[in-house]
């Protein structure tokens, strides 16, 4: 018999400090294959984020620099901007992508930085211990919206991959989620195409990816997994959401 | 050349290769000019970026993989900058930064004052950290720091500040840049290009090992003591057989020039120390020649900054008086020239040639 | 078509993705607990195993290696 599948190259051999059926390390893993792939290990700079996946540097053998909350970014324009020869991208979440760094965010996808940012959307602040992100969906319970978040006082969930589509400065948005084997692969699909996007030099891409928080959701592996179907695919549903690229698939 | 322009050339002399600005006055002539002469030089990158954070963040990525990387501000917007600062000094990232301060606190005038010392020389944002400061006092001497700001923070992995002011940046003088751009710039050692031939790095500033976190921090004081002996700039005027010697830094130690030399016209026997890096401080100069003349006056446009740091040196040895005014407002010479004779005469000091 | 996997019972941390979504009912909880604490899975292959990987895929620890022939 042949090994069809293993442990990518360029995924530390570390275990995940990530809790049990968490995203952030299934689409770690995915990032790691891509990058094999496509044969780019040595031109990726990374910029990670502040959250669960702060020390995403420890899993992804790849160069990588971690920004301030929020700034990942613009931490990247200045990346790429300084050394174009470079394929960089982002990891952030959605407290990091869509509260603090919304500005960055929006400005770096408007002036079309050719930077591919992977957007973790779990619907809550993870590392801090369960506080109100701006995704959170309307009546969840979080540790700040301990009676639900509520819509006069706390707004609607925040669909930053449709504003940013709105920028003529981006070419690729696409939402995935990574809770069953299809949408995992489709996820890897999807960050893949991002980094075409970027090696094509055609503009700014972004990976919405849904993942579960079984740990802040308060629910065990399997029902976290569902409730993104259930839930969040409701509100944030999958698919592209903006291509201009003009390529069909990234194979 | 105004003062602001003055820097952006001196800043692309020095290999500049990217800037990222804002507009906020009395410094918005040199985000202009690297408009103008730097974005389309190649390899190099200017960008109006949407904030002052968003810029220092771009300035941590470009010094990041290697870039001589430049941000300017005003005062309020230097305040934004603090956690960018702090995130460079931790990870060790050359940059270098340009504030024309004006008056404050708050969104303030747009007029020349001095109220950022302490922001500048005690960190400014959170945690353990220096930066270098440089203070200029003359158009002329922002291009040379400028250009040495470049060098100093790549030799010692830090943060450099400019600390100038708006009148400064505003002011036209002669200048004579004495160096031309060089043609290529080698990359940094710990620049992240990718990970070829070599195993991966990372820049970065969290860790849950507290003895991680500790150990750099002693590292980066043993490295500031370095700087300490070896960067710390100083010059003096007429201080041999001062009586009294006015301390004052940047834009006010021109019109204490004027003040001092009206003074000695008048037989009073007034010098000046200027400390030209604010943050390594020239505490052992200051002491010895505290040692020397009878008081020092501390003049600064603020309410008593460089002060502190002068009372510190001295540790109670020697006499020190203060005249400050802040808010933007700009002092005249003949203005520190009456504060000076009160001084001088209320202190009984001999008068002479 | 035959196949079998391996799981790095160390690096599992009984999330039972994998049995979820196998097909082939080939993966099943084991009875005792790893260094971390966590009661991980093996591979319980009644010889139905075909080596499609979809456990591997699934798995948020990257802990699963699959073989095929």
């Amino acid at each position: 018999m042949r090994k069809v599948y293993g442990r990518p190259r360029f995924l530390k051999k570390r275990s995940f400090h990530y809790c049990a059926g968490c995203g952030h390390s299934i689409v770690h893993r995915l990032l790691a294959e891509v990058i094999e792939e496509m044969g780019i290990h040595e031109r990726v700079v990374g910029v990670n984020s502040a959250g669960c996946s702060v020390f995403a540097y420890n899993y992804l053998d790849v160069d990588m620099a971690e920004a301030a909350h929020g700034r990942g970014a613009a931490v990247a324009t200045g990346m790429k901007r300084a050394y174009p020869e470079a394929v960089v991208f982002t990891y952030q979440g959605d407290g990091d992508l869509a509260a603090i760094g919304t500005a960055e965010t929006i400005h770096a996808a408007n002036r079309g930085e050719k930077i591919s940012a992977i957007f973790i959307n779990n619907a809550i602040y993870g590392m801090t211990g369960g506080q109100m992100a701006p995704t959170t969906l309307v009546s969840m319970r979080t540790t700040t919206t301990p009676f639900g978040r509520d819509v006069m006082l706390e707004g609607h969930p925040l669909k930053i991959s449709e504003m940013l589509a709105l920028l003529d400065g981006v070419v690729y948005i696409e939402r995935t989620a990574v809770n069953s084997p299809a949408g995992i692969r489709k996820t890897k699909k999807a960050i893949r195409k991002s980094f075409q996007t970027q090696l094509d030099g055609k503009g700014f891409s972004l990976v919405e990816i849904l993942s579960p928080c079984p740990v802040n959701w308060k629910m065990g592996v399997a029902e976290s997994w569902q409730w993104i179907d259930k839930e969040m695919t409701g509100v944030f549903p999958l698919g592209i959401i903006k291509d201009t690229t003009g390529n069909k698939d990234a194979d | 050349m105004d003062g602001n322009s003055a820097v952006g050339e001196a800043a692309i002399r020095a290999g500049c290769q990217c800037y990222f600005g804002y507009p906020i006055t009395p410094q918005n002539e040199l985000t202009e000019y690297m408009a103008t002469h730097l974005s389309r030089r190649k390899g190099c990158s200017f960008i109006q970026a949407e904030s002052e954070i968003s810029a220092i963040n771009m300035v941590f990525g470009a010094s990041a993989v290697g870039a001589r990387s430049m941000t300017s501000s005003s005062s309020p917007g230097m305040s934004l900058k603090q956690e960018g600062i702090s995130y460079l000094a931790s990870c060790e990232l050359p940059a270098v930064i340009v504030n024309m301060s004006r008056g404050g606190p708050g969104l303030g005038t747009i007029s020349a004052a001095q109220s950022d010392y302490f922001q500048s020389t005690r960190g400014g944002g959170h945690g353990d950290y220096r930066t270098i400061v440089l203070a200029p006092s003359s158009v002329q001497e922002l291009a040379d720091l400028t250009h040495r700001a470049f060098d100093l923070a790549d030799k010692y992995r830090i943060p450099v500040i400019i600390l100038g002011d708006g009148m400064l940046g505003q002011m036209q003088e002669p200048v004579d840049f004495r160096h031309e751009a060089p043609a290529e710039l080698p990359v940094r050692s710990d620049a992240l290009r990718g990970a070829r031939g070599r195993p991966s790095k990372i820049v970065r500033t969290c860790t849950s090992n507290t003895s991680e976190m500790e150990e750099l921090n002693w590292s980066l004081y043993r490295r500031y003591q370095l700087i300490e002996k070896k960067e710390t700039a100083f010059e003096t005027f007429l201080v041999d057989d001062a009586e009294l010697i006015v301390v004052a830094f940047g834009i006010a130690a021109r019109i204490a020039k004027g003040a001092i030399k009206s003074a000695r016209a008048n037989g009073l026997k007034v010098g000046l120390a200027r400390p030209i890096t604010l943050w390594p401080f020239p505490s052992g100069r200051i002491k010895e020649l505290a040692a020397t003349a009878k008081c020092l006056l501390v003049f600064e446009m603020n309410m008593g900054q460089m002060l502190e740091d002068v009372q510190l040196a001295l540790q109670g040895q020697g006499e020190v008086f203060f005249y400050g005014r802040p808010g933007g407002v700009i002092p005249t010479p003949s203005e520190v020239l009456r504060v000076i004779s009160r001084h001088y005469y209320q202190r009984g000091l001999k008068k002479g040639k | 078509m035959a196949g079998r996997i391996e799981i790095d019972q160390e690096v599992c941390k009984g999330c039972e993705m994998c049995i979820t979504f196998c097909t082939k009912k080939s993966i099943c909880l084991s009875g005792s607990l790893n260094a971390a604490g966590y009661i991980p899975v093996v591979f319980s292959d009644g010889g139905e195993c075909n080596g499609c990987a979809v456990c591997a895929v699934v798995c948020p620890e990257a802990a699963i290696e699959v073989y095929r022939d």
